[in-house]
């Protein structure tokens, strides 16, 4: 499904990304952990397309096609979706006509009739009970107001709606709650199927807990140092972002 | 500068959608304006001497008046004599819409506004003035049963002689500045309402205005009475025909609320902007005004401004009445070379009066957008209250944004509140909406309606999903 190789990034003079190697394949779940500042908001970013990032070499292929290619919207369409670490406020616009203009946009792309009031309606009923989203939230405006919590549920609920072939959690566990965590991991599990695809970056080895990994891959000065089963994380979690620097050292 | 910026900064000039224009033939008054244009005027209409008189009284106050110097703009050189004042369809509108020229309906349908009855907009009373006069008034059968006069303002003259002689120019006197004074002396026809005592107005009323000839003014005046205890919900509406030449809209808009009467007027306007390099357009010079001339009586405005190449009005409410509310709703977007110098007076008079003023600027390409109010709470008007919110938005960095508040409180027990904001559309809301798979242009479209729902959202209902249309169609190629 995702292809990448020797992908280098930059923010204005700064090398951030420097080479990454990455396959995933439809039904996988993969973690990418990593101390601060080694670059997995970056990748999450840069594969979305976010403006503010250079590709400066490397490729990505996405189902095939070549994703950098793309608008950030167009990746949207065919099935990329960034759940944001920091969702953001659009005051005035109501989430249901946002996320009604967004599945629309998607429905188009693939050829399919937009949806009926009534419809879309039974979906977003469906896809808010999936999720735990309280009913009120969605007649407000776009995360305005919003708890931390609440904005990371309404990422979920995006997600749920819109069905991507291939979600990145960019670190949807930073800023929950224990309660709201197993809320969020446990729609994330309702929605994996043999045809999608999870992207997870995390801080921290809880959230795998509740989201298993196929694979986890360690991220350090903007490469991936280190892939392996679930039980990576849980080593890395007992020996500290310290026993990395001795893994990048003696590899 | 980012990917963004770039997206922003490149202005298409895209179609203005209601640019045609409608071959007819007019009678039009020769170009030039004298006391003879007036009086030329006021036998086209076989008026009665009072208005003649009335009419070259204010003519006389024009020619001593000069042009405003306060706006934030250059005014414009307007040469009086190359204008036509009066322009008609030749075919008389008759007794029945059946005699309307079909070409007339044709451009109405066109414009969305169908004046067969069966198939308007239930619940909404059209009057329809193309150029210098009224050429349909649809449903007036069915508001008279309830005493609702709702009529061209010509035919006001004619059938409601007193109500007319009581009421023009009381709260919007000739003399009041220079577009008024010219307005009062050769305005041509308009709308006339009045709603009887104790009355709540079945259907909106609206007026929708069409400037099609060339080469002509638009000199149209509105009269509104509620009479005590009355409420009416009040629409216009406004298109003009692509042209490069300039074209002058001098409208004057009276409104009068008797103790507990509430009026509700709403605005959409949508004159032709000019080209993206700020050739024609309609230079729109407004004069409204309310009066709250009773105990409890209520004003509400609300504009959707979007077309024009100059738009210069300030719809006020004069707060007489003790009690009396006062509200200015106001979005105005301009882009490519558009000024809009708009807002709203309030003048607290009354005791325990209070005004209410939200307005939502929108600019972007070359545009510059300001807002221009004025607060004045009089010595007797105790217990007032105003409140003031005045935003603006900026999209791209080649637009200006500008706010002119003036304020007077001359009573102590009386509270002013004044908040202004100016924002940017950040790039990460556009981002955010692009991964979502809305497109750039989608997305401001959007977002510059989420920032007007507060305005929007007080329109009547069939006209607020019109002017969500009118702001993202008239954004289109402002970005991306």
């Amino acid at each position: 499904m995702l292809q990448i190789k020797d992908l280098q990034a930059r923010v204005e003079d700064k090398e951030i990304l420097k080479g990454i190697n990455l396959e995933i394949k439809p039904g996988e779940v993969h973690a990418i952990m990593g101390p601060n500042g080694s670059g997995k908001s970056t990748l999450a970013s840069v594969l979305a397309g976010h403006p503010g990032f250079e590709v400066t070499g490397g490729q990505v292929l996405f189902e095939g096609q070549d994703l950098l290619d793309l608008k950030p919207e167009e990746r949207a369409r065919e099935g990329l979706f960034l759940a944001f670490q920091y969702p953001v406020e659009i005051p005035g616009v109501s989430n249901m006509t946002f996320l009604k203009t967004a599945l629309e946009e998607i429905r188009a792309h693939n050829g399919l009739p937009a949806f009926s009031a009534k419809e879309f309606m039974k979906l977003l009923r469906e896809k808010q009970d999936l999720v735990e989203f309280n009913t009120s939230l969605v007649n407000r405006s776009v995360n305005e107001g919003f708890s931390g919590g609440e904005k990371k549920r309404n990422e979920i609920l995006q997600l749920a709606m819109l069905n991507p072939k291939l979600a990145i959690l960019d670190e949807t566990d930073s800023g929950l709650d224990i309660d709201a965590l197993r809320i969020v991991a446990g729609g994330v599990n309702k929605l994996r199927s043999s045809e999608n695809a999870f992207l997870v970056i995390t801080h921290y080895q809880r959230l795998l807990d509740y989201i298993v990994p196929d694979v986890v891959h360690i991220l350090s000065g903007g490469k991936i140092i280190k892939s392996g089963p679930k039980e990576l994380a849980l080593e890395l979690e007992e020996k500290g972002y310290d026993w990395l620097r001795e893994v990048e050292t003696t590899e | 500068m980012s990917k963004d910026d770039n997206l922003l900064e490149s202005l298409a000039d895209n179609e203005y959608e209601y640019g045609f224009t409608t071959d007819i033939e007019m009678d039009v008054a020769p170009k030039g304006l004298n006391e003879d244009t007036v009086r030329f005027i006021s036998a086209k209409k076989n008026e009665p001497e009072w208005l003649l008189e009335w009419r070259l009284k204010a003519f006389r106050y024009f020619l001593q008046m000069k042009m405003p110097q306060w706006q934030n703009f250059e005014m414009p050189e307007f040469d009086f004599q190359d204008i036509s004042y009066y322009a008609a369809p030749k075919k008389k509108t008759l007794k029945s819409l059946d005699e309307v020229d079909p070409e007339l309906l044709d451009t109405f349908n066109k414009l969305g506004i169908p004046l067969d009855e069966q198939k308007l907009l239930s619940g909404v009373a059209v009057d329809a003035v193309f150029d210098s006069v009224s050429v349909a008034t649809t449903f007036r059968e069915k508001l008279a049963e309830q005493g609702v006069i709702f009529c061209s303002f010509g035919e006001a003259v004619k059938e409601h002689p007193d109500l007319v002689k009581k009421y023009l120019g009381t709260v919007v006197p000739p003399g009041d500045n220079i577009f008024a004074a010219l307005n009062a002396a050769v305005f041509s026809d308009g709308s006339f309402a009045y709603i009887p005592k104790g009355v709540r107005c079945p259907m909106e009323l609206s007026t929708y205005f069409r400037i099609n000839a060339k080469n002509t003014g638009q000199f149209e005046r509105t009269l509104l009475v509620a009479d005590e205890g009355s409420y009416v919900s009040y629409l216009e509406g406004c298109t003009a025909p692509m042209r490069d030449e300039n074209q002058l809209h001098a409208a004057v808009v009276e409104l009068v609320a008797m103790d507990n009467a509430e009026i509700k007027y709403s605005t959409v306007q949508n004159w032709y902007p000019g080209d993206k390099d700020g050739k024609g357009g309609v230079y729109n010079f407004v004069t409204k005004r309310g009066i709250c001339k009773g105990n409890g009586a209520k004003i509400s405005w609300t504009q959707v401004e979007t077309g024009s190449s100059i738009t210069w009005k300030y719809p006020s409410v004069i707060l007489k009445g003790d009690n009396s509310v006062g509200e200015f709703y106001s979005v105005a977007l301009t882009r490519n070379k558009q000024i809009a110098d708009t807002g709203t007076k309030m003048i607290h008079l009354g005791k325990n009066t209070k005004s209410r003023i939200i307005s939502k600027g929108i600019s972007a390409g070359n545009s510059q957008n300001s807002y221009r109010g004025q607060v004045s709470i009089h010595g007797n008007s105790s217990g007032s209250r105003n409140f003031t919110q005045c935003d603006s938005l900026l999209i791209g960095d080649r637009c200006g944004a500008h706010t002119f508040p003036y304020i007077e409180n001359r009573n102590s027990s009386s509270v002013v509140e004044h908040e202004a904001t100016t924002s940017k559309i950040a790039e990460d809301q556009i981002f955010y909406l692009n991964q979502r798979g809305i497109d750039t242009e989608k997305a401001v479209a959007l977002i510059v309606n989420g920032y007007a729902s507060e305005v929007l959202n007080k329109l009547p209902m069939e006209f607020a999903s019109e002017a969500r249309k009118l702001l993202a169609i008239s954004l289109d190629g402002s970005v991306g």
